[in-house]
């Protein structure tokens, strides 16, 4: 483990140039990671797609722009707790505030009132289970992702990988009022997905994290090693795309996209597992197998979630 | 501060202010809806 991972553990202690400039607008969306935003909105979307039962359109919006605030929000709190190794990180250099564009403690507010604001909007606009949900959410990708685990085991993405799957129960509390086995599924779909999309990713900008000082598996325990985790990961996650269908709340025309796209996923993380190495375990063919897969989980997400949602609005 | 330096900072100011005027008057507009959505739902 290098040096700096070991004395990386406390966050956003190192104090940042601030330009003094007001900021421009963008800059504060910015603050909100908007690209992360698009997958919890979509798969939002789709777990209150697929609940039985129906919400009003405005307060459908409502709630959808609720979890997109919410994220926005929590990614918000995440970039001032981490400015430090936003700062190091080539990156991340170039978001706000380690560029000096918005002050950390501007940040930090802003994240905290949009966080209470989606949360009491949920609530009253829909019902309060989704915004007890919401809120957890929140915080765990605030206190157990960012503040605990990041910076202090390998297993950041695994656990913390949690937080991003609680969209679509979140969607599927807001029409439904509770939390039942279908969400949890949609949850643990997300759940077993975002391992090997986050470290297919990390076998190739692995540097970064390591300048960080950020405990990513491939820095610690190696090149090898993240391709055996993961093939197993995908294993697991190809089998489990097709539980909707054997619950009984998706059709066949789901389980065929599943199946399909699980055996693509288990193709790209068998073509990883098998890539040309070194003997410290570097791809000698500058991770080519690793950027393949990483396109590919997200298109996997994406169209796995899509045929769920389709299949609820057209067949059903 | 040069006069362009001064024009520029006025610009971003007024962004500013824009913005949170569109997103306050958004809050209301939403508030509105949500009151009468849940009062036909």
């Amino acid at each position: 483990m290098s040096e700096a991972m070991a004395d990386n553990t406390k966050g956003g202690s190192a104090p940042l140039p601030y330009s003094g400039d007001p900021s421009e607008v963008r800059d504060w969306f910015q603050l909100l990671k908007p690209r992360v935003m698009t997958l919890v909105v979509f798969t939002g979307l789709v777990g209150m797609v697929v609940a039985p039962g129906h919400l009003h359109p405005v307060l459908a919006v409502t709630a959808i722009l609720c979890i997109a605030v919410a994220a926005g929000a929590a990614g918000a709190i995440n970039m001032w707790y981490d400015r430090d190794i936003d700062a190091v990180m080539r990156r991340t250099q170039g978001r706000p505030i380690p560029a000096g564009k918005i002050e950390a403690g501007a940040a930090l507010s802003y994240g905290i009132f949009l966080s209470v604001m989606s949360v009491v909007v949920m609530g009253l606009a829909t019902n309060w289970v989704a915004a007890a949900v919401l809120a957890f959410s929140i915080c765990f990708y605030v206190f157990v992702y960012t503040m605990w685990l990041k910076r202090r085991t390998p297993q950041n993405i695994v656990i913390g990988g949690a937080a991003g799957a609680f969209p679509p129960v979140i969607g599927w509390a807001a029409v439904t009022g509770s939390v039942t086995l279908e969400p949890l599924v949609l949850f643990a779909i997300i759940f077993f997905w975002t391992p090997p999309h986050f470290w297919a990713l990390s076998l190739w900008a692995h540097a970064d994290y390591e300048r960080a000082g950020v405990p990513m598996l491939p820095v610690v325990a190696g090149a090898r090693e993240t391709r055996r985790q993961i093939l197993l990961y995908t294993i697991l996650l190809a089998p489990l795309g097709l539980a909707p269908w054997l619950l009984g709340f998706a059709g066949p025309a789901y389980a065929v996209v599943a199946g399909g796209l699980g055996l693509g996923f288990l193709y790209c993380a068998t073509t990883v597992w098998r890539d040309q190495q070194d003997a410290t375990g570097r791809s000698l063919t500058n991770d080519a197998p690793a950027r393949r897969t990483f396109r590919f989980s997200l298109l996997y997400l994406a169209l796995l979630f899509a045929a769920l949602a389709a299949e609820h609005l057209v067949l059903r | 501060m040069t006069p362009d330096e001064r024009a520029a900072l006025d610009r971003r100011r007024r962004h500013r202010n824009w913005a949170m005027l569109g997103a306050l008057g958004g809050l209301v507009v939403l508030f509105y809806f949500i009151t009468i959505a849940k009062f036909v739902h």
